[in-house]
């Protein structure tokens, strides 16, 4: 059997075709000794594919807890015992911070509400956020609000929306597990109206949730297979009070085989760190990430837990001498 | 300060070493004086959190 990092350097590097899932599972299951191999590898995949340029950007609960799903990672959910109570952001502070997000040199400003899907008030409140933002920021906004009608998507894309976040959360044949108030199929079909909107897809995951190496990588194969413009990476965060809450954090080495085998299955897609690096990498582990796939970052704070201060990721680019992505409206 | 502001338990109760350790990579959720769980926004470079009886904490 041919060695799995030869095959990817002809197949990913030279050619830009991604691993399969069974490729996949055999880079996941590199042993320790050889993961600087694999990073250093997975980094050539993303310069020569993607580019030098790192793109930050800035995230926002515009509507935080009380949903009705069950996603179990998730202390946002109403039907867990997690101690975060409902509340929604007004729009000066959702201005200030788009602003606050500007001027960290970051290009993208999510703003995410924490529902199944949009219900008039807040496609209400959306609408008057984005064109308050607009007044005052220079900014590509980005929306993350839960499953969509194609009236919606249009609707989004008409106000200017720049990309939609839908995760698809787990692969397919753990999503029951992870989720049980919505299907597998329903996520992948609102990210299919993304796309073909013409929005950009930001479509991701989840690890570290219990799932087999091979189901991590079969989300990567099907995650391929929906090309994303991006897919933000999340190491799970053990919320208290959700049922995932007393799962052990991720081990570090694997987050790292992670984002190589992420890299790999997709050469030419924006990966951004998400939630839960601070914890699974530390700041030795964020360091080897953006040296081993990584090409984008979500600086300062989550939705309803805290990052690393912006300017620790930031001097970290510089220091590495990657340069941030400049803004560039593209809709 | 009584209450634990990540798990609501009284301070004295048992130590607090994991909960202290993980307030550094979140905001607390109950509050010190009263523990009832506290109204909490998170904006990208801090957060605030605010008792309906004892007012608002923040990042700063």
């Amino acid at each position: 059997m041919s060695d799995i990092l030869d095959v990817a350097r002809v197949q990913v590097l030279e050619q830009g075709i991604g691993l399969s899932q069974e490729q996949l599972v055999e880079v996941l299951t590199v042993p320790d000794d050889r993961l600087p191999e694999l990073l250093a590898l997975a980094h050539d995949v993303r310069v020569k594919w993607c580019g030098e340029e790192v793109e930050v950007e800035g995230i926002i609960s515009l509507k935080t807890g009380g949903c009705p799903e069950d996603c179990h990672f998730c202390s946002q959910s109403g039907q867990f015992t997690s101690p975060v109570r409902a509340v929604w952001l007004n729009i000066p502070e959702l201005v200030e911070a788009a602003k606050e997000t500007a001027k960290t040199g970051a290009t993208e400003f999510c703003i995410v509400a924490a529902v199944r899907g949009p219900d008039p008030r807040l496609m209400s409140q959306v609408k008057a956020g984005i064109d308050a933002i607009n007044a005052e920021v220079d900014i590509n906004i980005a929306c993350s609000l839960g499953m969509l009608t194609q009236d919606q998507v249009d609707e989004l894309k008409s106000w200017g929306v720049h990309r939609y976040n839908h995760n698809l959360e787990s692969a397919r044949s753990y999503f029951g597990d992870v989720v049980t108030t919505h299907s597998f199929e329903e996520r992948w079909d609102t990210c299919l109206m993304v796309k073909e909107s013409g929005m950009e897809l930001c479509c991701g995951g989840l690890v570290g949730m219990g799932e087999s190496l091979e189901q991590r990588a079969e989300l990567a194969a099907q995650l391929a297979e929906l090309d994303p413009h991006e897919v933000p990476l999340n190491f799970l965060n053990p919320r208290p009070g959700t049922p995932f809450g007393d799962l052990e954090i991720m081990d570090g080495k694997d987050a790292l085989r992670t984002i190589a085998a992420f890299r790999l299955a997709m050469p030419r897609t924006v990966l951004r760190y998400a939630g839960g690096r601070e914890l699974t990498l530390g700041d030795l582990g964020t360091r080897e990430g953006l040296l081993g796939g990584i090409n984008a970052v979500i600086v300062g704070n989550y939705l309803t837990t805290l990052g690393r201060p912006a300017t620790a990721d930031l001097d970290l680019l510089a220091e590495l001498k990657m340069p941030v992505k400049e803004l560039q409206k593209t809709l | 300060m009584t209450y634990c502001g990540r798990c609501g338990r009284d301070l004295a109760d048992g130590g607090h070493e994991d909960c202290a350790r993980a307030l550094a990579l979140e905001p607390p959720r109950y509050c010190g004086t009263c523990r009832r769980r506290m109204v909490v926004q998170v904006h990208p470079m801090g957060w605030s959190a605010r008792c309906s009886v004892h007012g608002e904490v923040t990042a700063d």
